[in-house]
């Protein structure tokens, strides 16, 4: 198996970008309840079309309540030997509670899948982990993980992090996206929040990694459209830390909702006033105050605008994030019946798993969806 | 010797069927090319006077003139160039310092003419500007490290400012041209056309004339090594503070204003004496390195308040990106960079033609700096240096510039021709004179008018091929480097640049 598989090969093609049309749906119950993996496989099949068999995947909140408090890690890799360098690495920062490969259903339609395994770990004391250069006032266990991931898939060969929350999963591949979430047996899951993408990349070829969701922490991100601003955005992250090791409209996207609404502590209410910031024109318009807060936010932000086409889903334990760019230029529809929220590139997804929802909207441009799981306890 | 010290560039040639004799050349040629004849009854040119301005071709009524270059004078020779045997003639005879004037106009590589910008197919849309919003609105001034956003039960509220800010509706503003280097009415119609259009212009070294105080609000002051005009009122009534270091037509070297031109009206702006020599030294005496800079800075800080932005203009030199970051840890709230084609009313030609790097260079290194030690947001970037079109300008934002300045262009839309004679205090269209025969051909609120077509036509071309890039707000553009493929370079050139070859996909 070659690691292009799982990995991009940036040293055939240094700083490549992969743009790439998509579908996304997402399903979330708002109370908190469970319900398993067909209703999202249901839903992203009918949107079959919007995809090429080159990604599918799905990203799932509330799957490990035995590990709940634990950093849940899927790590692709290439072969044993990978898996040995990333487990000796793994083990001198984590302390392994439970490991395993990932239950799959063989099926002809995914070929060549990489081994992928599920780890449960507990971070050993970070401060003697970082002897040297430790900013100890303001280093945290979430930027220690960060930090861990990022540089792992950046140097350790053969192996890709795919997945690093906490009681949350993310299952991708190269298929179609039913095809992905049979092949994940993601009917034997249950989570209150399921997201996924259906990919239509428009110049590479497939490779694992390099599939969606893409997941830092607990975010998860599915997006469709090719931003216009990756360049801008890219330089913007990549000045405060974050260097952009896959070249996806996604990929920057994550690292734009870490930088904001973990980093800068910043309330996801306030993030379509910089993502899809309004125009000037609608700002001119608002009360003083929030004319003062929202031209600042854009003044303040504008490596963070994103331009040109998206519709986001951003999945968290703690909520469902819709946002789609401030002139709409990607569909997006959003259902609700009782406790369940849903977002979707088209209806009939909606429809096909909730055939009579209590309301449908088409969300305005760079007005968010947002949908909060209630605390249970 | 019999050296002939005054060989013509021109050859005036005029059409004797055409010509009226009405001597509306002669009236208009400051530099006595033509006389009339009353005993012939004929006008008569000596095209050894002839600048190349195309002053009197472009209003002479009949259309007799036409001004061409004239052919080589020497023996073809591709090392000792004409202008080379003609210097050493005149400085053989002078022992005097070859003075020119605007930008260089040797033939170094153009980098702008070596990029080519972007646009959307298929896989995401092109954005029709006649049909959805394009935002091309600009900031200048320095971002904070964080804000303080309080939540309410109403909503959010900011806790914490900004800092100060130019709001600019188009991402142009005009260079530093002192009055005195120029004349009131091309200064009127600068301030005027900035005024009118939602931009700023600049003083530059030259102090703020008593009838454009009234455009103050869109005035960028400039401190200059000679501290010509600074005054209290001069700092706290601008909209911002330029700290002039250097001149990308002369690093190194500071302006001069010979006293003849020092008027009545420049002694009282300048407040200098009437007629004197106003020569800046060469470096600010009170700053002699960097922490210099931070005090000057600071105290022009402490002068406005903290209510205005104050920057710091220097030269593209070799060492740019090391110095723009010291400039911006100094406490600057934008860096304005001057590459080494930008204009001039003066300065030596061995200066002006051989010191300093190419603007695109500078800009694409200062930008790559500043973000790599994470300090790009703490000022704005604007560059100057030989802006000649919207083309231009839409690769320095995607280079990395919060916006540009225009001097030479600005000056083109007032009639200059480029003669580069400027230094001379003759100019023909009233721009570079202070001979009140001369400046009353500049009407400013023609001149306005023409300025603010400028802005309106480049910032239409800006907001076309924003579009076309699939782009609605300027600042997606900005440092947006993947937009731009070079061509026809070398691998360390595009290096510097950060841009890919033509050719090469994402």
């Amino acid at each position: 198996m070659s690691i292009s598989l799982i990995k991009n090969k940036k040293s055939d093609y240094p700083g490549y970008r992969v743009p790439s049309g998509c579908a996304v749906f997402g399903v979330l119950n708002e109370s908190g309840s469970c319900f398993d993996g067909r209703t999202i496989i249901d839903g992203i099949e009918m949107m079959h079309d919007r995809s090429n068999g080159l990604g599918g995947g799905f990203a799932a909140y509330g799957i490990y309540p035995q590990y709940k408090n634990d950093w849940a890690f899927h790590i692709l890799y290439d072969d044993s030997d990978a898996r040995n360098r990333m487990e000796d690495i793994l083990k001198k920062s984590f302390a392994v509670l439970y490991f395993e490969e990932l239950p799959t259903k063989r099926s002809p339609a995914i070929e060549n899948p990489p081994m992928i395994f599920r780890y449960f770990l507990k971070l050993k004391d970070i401060y003697s982990l970082y002897e040297r250069n430790v900013p100890v006032d303001n280093f945290s266990e979430d930027d220690f993980i960060v930090d861990f991931v990022l540089k792992m898939n950046a140097r350790v060969s053969g192996a890709y992090i795919i997945s690093s929350g906490k009681n949350m999963g993310i299952f991708k591949g190269v298929g179609f996206p039913e095809d992905i979430g049979h092949y994940f047996r993601l009917d034997e899951y249950k989570g209150y929040l399921w997201t996924s993408h259906g990919r239509f990349p428009t110049n590479s070829v497939g490779w694992w990694g390099g599939a969606h969701p893409f997941g830092l922490l607990n975010f998860s991100i599915v997006h469709n459209g090719e931003i216009s601003s990756y360049g801008r955005n890219q330089r913007y992250v990549a000045s405060l830390g974050y260097e952009c090791s896959l070249s996806t409209d996604t990929e920057v996207i994550t690292y734009l909702f870490d930088l904001l609404a973990r980093k800068k502590n910043m309330d996801i209410e306030l993030l379509n006033m910089i993502l899809a910031a309004p125009l000037w024109e609608r700002i001119e318009e608002m009360p003083e105050d929030d004319r003062e807060l929202a031209s600042t936010l854009r003044i303040m932000y504008g490596g963070a605008l994103i331009n040109g086409p998206f519709s986001i889903i951003a999945g968290h334990n703690d909520f469902m994030y819709a946002l789609n760019d401030r002139i709409k230029l990607r569909p997006m529809v959003a259902a609700r019946k009782n406790d369940y929220l849903y977002v979707s590139s088209e209806e009939s997804a909606i429809i096909k798993v909730c055939p009579q929802p209590d309301i449908v909207w088409r969300p305005q441009g760079g007005i968010p969806v947002i949908g909060r799981v209630k605390k249970k306890d | 010797m019999p050296l002939k010290l005054n060989q013509s560039e021109f050859v005036v040639e005029r059409d004797l069927n055409k010509c009226i004799s009405c001597e509306v050349c002669v009236r208009q040629c400051s530099n006595d090319a033509h006389e009339y004849d009353a005993d012939d009854k004929t006008v008569l040119s000596e095209a050894s006077k002839c600048v190349g301005c195309h002053r009197c071709e472009s209003l002479c009524p009949t259309e007799a003139i036409t001004i061409r270059k004239k052919a080589a004078e020497f023996k073809d020779n591709s090392n000792w160039q004409q202008a080379h045997i003609k210097n050493i003639y005149k400085q053989a005879e002078t022992g005097g310092v070859l003075l020119t004037g605007m930008g260089s106009d040797k033939p170094h590589t153009v980098y702008w003419d070596h990029i080519l910008f972007n646009a959307a197919q298929v896989t995401n849309p092109s954005i029709d500007p006649l049909r959805e919003p394009m935002e091309i609105k600009t900031f200048i001034g320095a971002k904070p490290e964080k804000l303080e956003i309080e939540k309410n039960d109403s909503g959010f509220k900011l806790k914490s400012k900004l800092g100060p800010h130019l709001e600019l509706s188009t991402p142009i503003l005009f260079s530093a041209m002192s009055y005195g280097s120029i004349s009131l009415n091309a200064c009127k119609s600068l301030a005027s056309a900035a005024y009118s259009f939602g931009t700023f212009y600049n003083t530059g070294e030259g102090g703020m004339h008593k009838d454009l105080q009234h455009f103050a609000k869109n005035t960028i002051v400039q401190v200059a090594s000679g501290r010509f005009g600074v005054n209290r009122q001069y700092l706290r009534s601008a909209a911002a503070v330029e700290i002039k270091i250097g001149q990308g037509a002369k690093p190194g070297i500071g302006g001069h204003l010979p006293g003849e031109k020092v008027t009545a009206d420049i002694s009282s702006t300048r407040m200098i004496p009437e007629g004197s020599d106003a020569i800046s030294p060469a470096p600010h005496h009170d700053i002699y390195s960097i922490e210099d800079l931070a005090q000057l800075i600071y105290a022009i800080k402490e002068a406005t308040d903290y209510l205005k932005p104050v920057g710091v203009k220097v030269s593209a030199v070799h060492n740019i990106a090391p110095i723009a970051s010291g400039i911006v840890r100094a406490g600057a709230d934008f860096v304005a960079i001057d590459g080494f084609r930008g204009g001039t009313g003066a300065a030596p030609q061995a200066i002006r033609d051989n010191v300093g790097i190419p603007i695109e260079l500078a800009l694409a290194a200062v930008d790559t700096r500043l973000r790599e030690e994470g300090i790009r947001h703490k000022a704005a970037i604007i560059i100057a240096g030989s802006i000649r079109s919207s083309s231009d300008i839409i690769k320095a934002i995607a280079l990395g510039a919060d916006a540009v300045y225009i001097g030479t262009a600005a000056l083109i839309a007032l009639g200059c021709h480029l003669c580069q004679k400027c230094y001379t205090g003759k100019c023909n269209w009233g721009i570079a004179t202070q001979d009140p025969y001369l400046t009353k051909r500049l009407n400013p609120s023609i001149g306005t008018k023409r300025l603010s077509g400028l802005l309106r036509a480049w910032s239409h071309e800006i907001k076309e091929m924003l579009g076309g890039a699939g782009i609605n707000a300027i600042e997606s553009l900005r440092g947006n480097r993947e937009h731009l493929r070079g061509i026809n370079l070398s691998e360390i050139e595009l290096s510097i640049l950060g841009i890919k070859h033509a050719g090469q996909a994402w």
